[in-house]
């Protein structure tokens, strides 16, 4: 039988129903996991999204030709038939799986298995083959509880508010930003958002998405007038001119890196809090038994080593060269990770 | 151990300085004295020696979670930290211990006697009931890597805050061969004058690098002599005993036997500072003469008369007993003067010569011809100036001589570990032999975070192959290379090894084709070797 998808030099191909998934070529029809840089281009005469991804994706690629399928929702493209499931990694993102004559793959763009009280949680979808991402495929990556580390946060910008300085934490501007709105404690004083977290925030909250009150910054703002706030910005607006205005300050990152000393210390924050929207080990392995598939390629992130362990395993394990660019941490503008990318 | 853990975190999330002494200084004012004097013994690089090999510890927690040793060593390359990758991969920490510092290392201290079983035994219950940042710095001290981002001079502040002890003083009684099992806190921090340790050494002057001849005034004002490039070294004498001290606190009496006969020359009561140097027919022979030297805690014959050391005075710290540290430079060095005079010519003992010069000029037409010299370059030390402790800006400059340098192509890279895990930052260079590249070192330093964020991205897209960790990439980017010294090496492919080699810059403008040639390389090896 042949493959359902297939990986080209554009991206994840799909022959029987000839459309493509999250290219990263121009090409005529485009199915999108998620609205992240990476996944989501420019370029593409014809997109598909979720309904909860679409604003999103909109408002960062401006005028283009975008339908919408809710979750779950089965629809045939040519000889295949699709449908879009959460996968937990951001609001509106989604695994896609694809059916051809009874066998069943899903690709899976990048996924969080734990649920985040703002994303769609992650649900596992049987399939023959699964296509996934291992950004932090090592057993090193083992992620807090939610609430641990939303004590762990909240501590750290109460006691700042305490001692007069201002909490600035930087967190990739879709996704990251929102999901930390969402845990933080509002009653510990009013929460600040950089003119990129306020847009996407704006966005999110346009298509029903609850976030608490955040006051945009401006260039007259001043630190004295909201004593004691929380401010979310991009990654990298900190150790700027910008985060400067906020007077004495504690910093922070956001990141599933932030597990690693080495990369907290390189960072120059003050604090390093273990924050991400991926899968971390047991996550990624979790959702790998669940789908129950035998055949796993390996897209981005640790995957020599980790296709080597799902070998070992068992599994049929495979690695595909792609452009998503899940394990990178070295883009320009010193602070933002590869994750935060993603 | 929890307080201790917190006291770490504090430290490490920190980057600034006022916030890692005030928290110091809190702990040394509530915590109990063994855990206090461990922390100074820790914070001033008295850790506990390793062992147990690093080898079983990587069994046993790659056993304990379940997975493939070679997925835990892939995980450590990542990572870059033995300790933190063990914490890691573990499985969280299922018993509780409230236990202090002290109990866990005398735990490590019980173990390290104890047979294969008992060990893996107690460490593999320890890493259970220990959590994450607990567990983490015990399996640091387990490996004897224990290492914090405090220097001694900010511990010592925040001991003198705690105490309201004397910050120079207080630094002079942490000196010397003391361990946590040799003295208690108050014998260390309160009550015994520092000097009744007759092998307590005083703290090194350190110097920087020269930023602003023009700032230094007249040159008259200033004395210059050598920069030597041997072990800096405190030779003490006192009640007849003798002992050699190395920068770093380290007890290298017996590795340099050969002073042992300076106690026959010098007066009692003399502590001397200065260079050792392997040394013959009145010249300092090269680095590389002392490099078999060092690390060898007793010296064959052969390496006696193959690279016999000496003493290079340059300083004098002590003199008949007393410490005349506060006098001005030129008073030292004058009575220095008189004690090596009295010293035979077939002592392993000289006078550091200065260099006379009336002014700037000449001192920088003779810094030229350090190299000649077998030196690095002057040292220049304000003749009114007392010696003082530590590094400190001011009274003595390093002015080295520029490094030589080289433009090399880059056709290897690997992942730095530590702060620089996931970057690549160590890389190996080639310099042509006809249309060859010929790989003759590797160099790690010297770029900015940037670049090397910049380079990283560069070599993900441009592997050729991969080898391990290490990549091989497509020979395209051409860097100067800086270094101190050159000299034949026939382990090396290229015929050369080089001394101190960093990266001075990315030579963007600079085509692979015009990077150095192999002949390049040997004619600084015939005019530097």
């Amino acid at each position: 039988m042949a493959d359902v998808l297939t990986f080209t030099e554009s991206g994840i191909y799909c022959p029987a129903g000839d459309f493509y998934i999250d290219p990263w070529r121009p090409v005529d029809r485009a199915l999108i996991t998620h609205g992240h840089a990476d996944h989501s281009r420019w370029g593409m005469n014809r997109y598909l999204a979720t309904d909860a991804a679409a604003p999103v994706i909109r408002h960062r690629l401006g005028e283009i030709d975008l339908a919408t399928i809710p979750y779950g929702e089965a629809r045939r493209i040519n000889g295949a038939t699709v449908s879009f499931h959460p996968a937990g990694h951001v609001p509106g993102s989604a695994q896609i799986r694809v059916e051809v004559g009874g066998e069943v793959w899903v690709a899976s763009g990048d996924y969080k298995t734990v649920a985040d009280g703002l994303s769609e949680p992650f649900e596992p979808v049987r399939c023959h083959a699964f296509i996934t991402e291992c950004t932090f495929g090592l057993p090193v990556f083992k992620w807090l509880e939610e609430d641990v580390l939303t004590a762990q946060i909240n501590a750290w910008w109460a006691a700042n508010a305490a001692a007069g300085r201002t909490s600035i934490i930087g967190a990739y501007a879709l996704g990251k930003a929102q999901r930390l709105l969402t845990c933080v404690d509002p009653s510990i004083g009013p929460i600040l958002t950089h003119g990129a977290v306020e847009n996407t925030n704006a966005v999110l909250r346009a298509q029903g998405i609850a976030l608490p009150d955040t006051i945009r910054v401006t260039p007259e703002m001043k630190a004295a007038d909201h004593p004691g706030a929380l401010v979310v910005a991009t990654p990298s607006a900190l150790g700027t001119s910008w985060a400067r205005r906020f007077g004495p300050a504690s910093t922070a990152f956001a990141s599933g890196w932030m597990a690693l000393r080495g990369v907290r210390r390189r960072r120059a924050a003050d604090r390093g809090f273990v924050v991400s929207d991926h899968a971390d080990w047991d996550g990624l392995n979790t959702a790998i038994k669940e789908t129950g598939a035998t055949k796993i390629f390996a897209t981005h992130g640790y995957t020599s080593a980790f296709q080597r362990w799902l070998a070992e395993e068992g599994y049929d394990a495979h690695i595909v060269s792609t452009e998503y660019t899940g394990e990178d941490m070295t883009e320009e503008g010193a602070s933002a990770t590869d994750e935060d990318a993603a | 151990m929890k307080d201790f853990a917190a006291l770490y975190a504090r430290i490490d999330e920190s980057t600034k300085t006022t916030v890692k002494v005030a928290a110091l200084a809190d702990y040394f004012r509530t915590a109990p004295d063994d855990d206090k004097l461990w922390t100074v013994a820790l914070f001033s690089g008295r850790r506990p020696k390793r062992t147990i090999t690093a080898t079983r510890l990587r069994e046993w927690a790659a056993e304990r979670s379940d997975i493939p040793l070679w997925l835990f060593e892939e995980s450590y390359h990542i990572v870059g930290d033995l300790a933190e990758t063990i914490s890691l991969v573990l499985p969280d920490a299922t018993a509780t211990s409230d236990r202090s510092l002290t109990f866990w290392i005398g735990e490590i201290k019980r173990l390290s006697a104890a047979d294969d079983t008992t060990r893996k035994a107690g460490i593999l219950s320890a890493w259970d009931a220990l959590p994450g940042p607990q567990r983490y710095l015990f399996t640091k001290l387990l490996t004897g890597s224990f290492r914090v981002g405090v220097s001694r001079k900010l511990m010592t502040r925040a001991l003198s805050q705690a105490t309201d002890g004397d910050e120079a003083n207080l630094t002079h009684r942490l000196m010397g061969d003391w361990t946590p099992e040799t003295t208690t806190w108050e014998r260390l921090i309160e009550t015994t004058d520092p000097s009744t340790d007759l092998s307590r050494p005083y703290p090194f002057y350190l110097a920087y690098g020269l930023e602003d001849l023009d700032a230094l005034g007249p040159a008259t004002d200033w004395s210059a002599e050598w920069k030597w490039d041997g072990i800096r070294g405190q030779f003490i004498l006192r009640e007849g005993e003798h002992h050699l001290w190395s920068r770093g606190e380290d007890l290298m009496t017996d590795r340099f036997p050969e002073l042992a006969q300076l106690r026959d020359f010098l007066p009692d009561g003399t502590v001397i500072d200065g260079e050792v140097l392997a040394f013959r027919d009145e010249a300092p022979l090269s680095f590389n003469a002392l490099q078999s030297r060092i690390g060898r805690k007793t010296v064959p014959k052969k390496l006696l008369t193959e690279a016999p050391v000496i003493l290079m005075a340059y300083d004098l710290l002590e003199d008949a007993g007393a410490d005349i540290r506060a006098l001005p430079y030129a008073d030292r060095r004058a009575r220095l003067a008189q004690i090596v005079a009295k010293a035979p010519a077939t002592a392993p003992l000289r006078l550091s010569p200065t260099v006379a010069a009336t002014g700037w000029d000449q001192l920088a037409a003779a810094r030229e011809s350090s190299r000649d010299r077998q030196a690095e370059g002057l040292m220049l030390k304000r003749r009114d100036s007392p010696y003082l402790a530590g590094r400190r800006k001011g009274d003595w400059w390093k002015w080295k001589v520029d490094p030589l340098t080289i433009d090399a192509v880059m056709i290897y890279a690997q992942q730095g570990s530590g702060r620089r895990a996931n970057l690549f930052t160590d890389y190996t260079f080639a310099v042509w032999d006809g249309d060859q590249l010929v790989p003759f070192t590797k160099a790690y330093s010297g770029l900015t975070d940037a670049e090397f964020r910049q380079i990283t991205a560069w070599v993900r897209k441009n592997t050729l192959q991969k080898f391990g960790p290490v990549r091989q990439v497509t020979p395209e980017h051409v860097f100067e290379l800086g270094f101190e010294g050159i000299q034949a090496s026939p382990r090396h492919k290229s015929g050369v090894a080089l001394r101190f080699p960093r990266m001075l810059r990315w030579r963007h403008d600079k085509p692979m084709k015009e990077a150095n040639t192999l002949a390049d390389l040997k004619e600084m090896l015939a005019a530097y070797g």
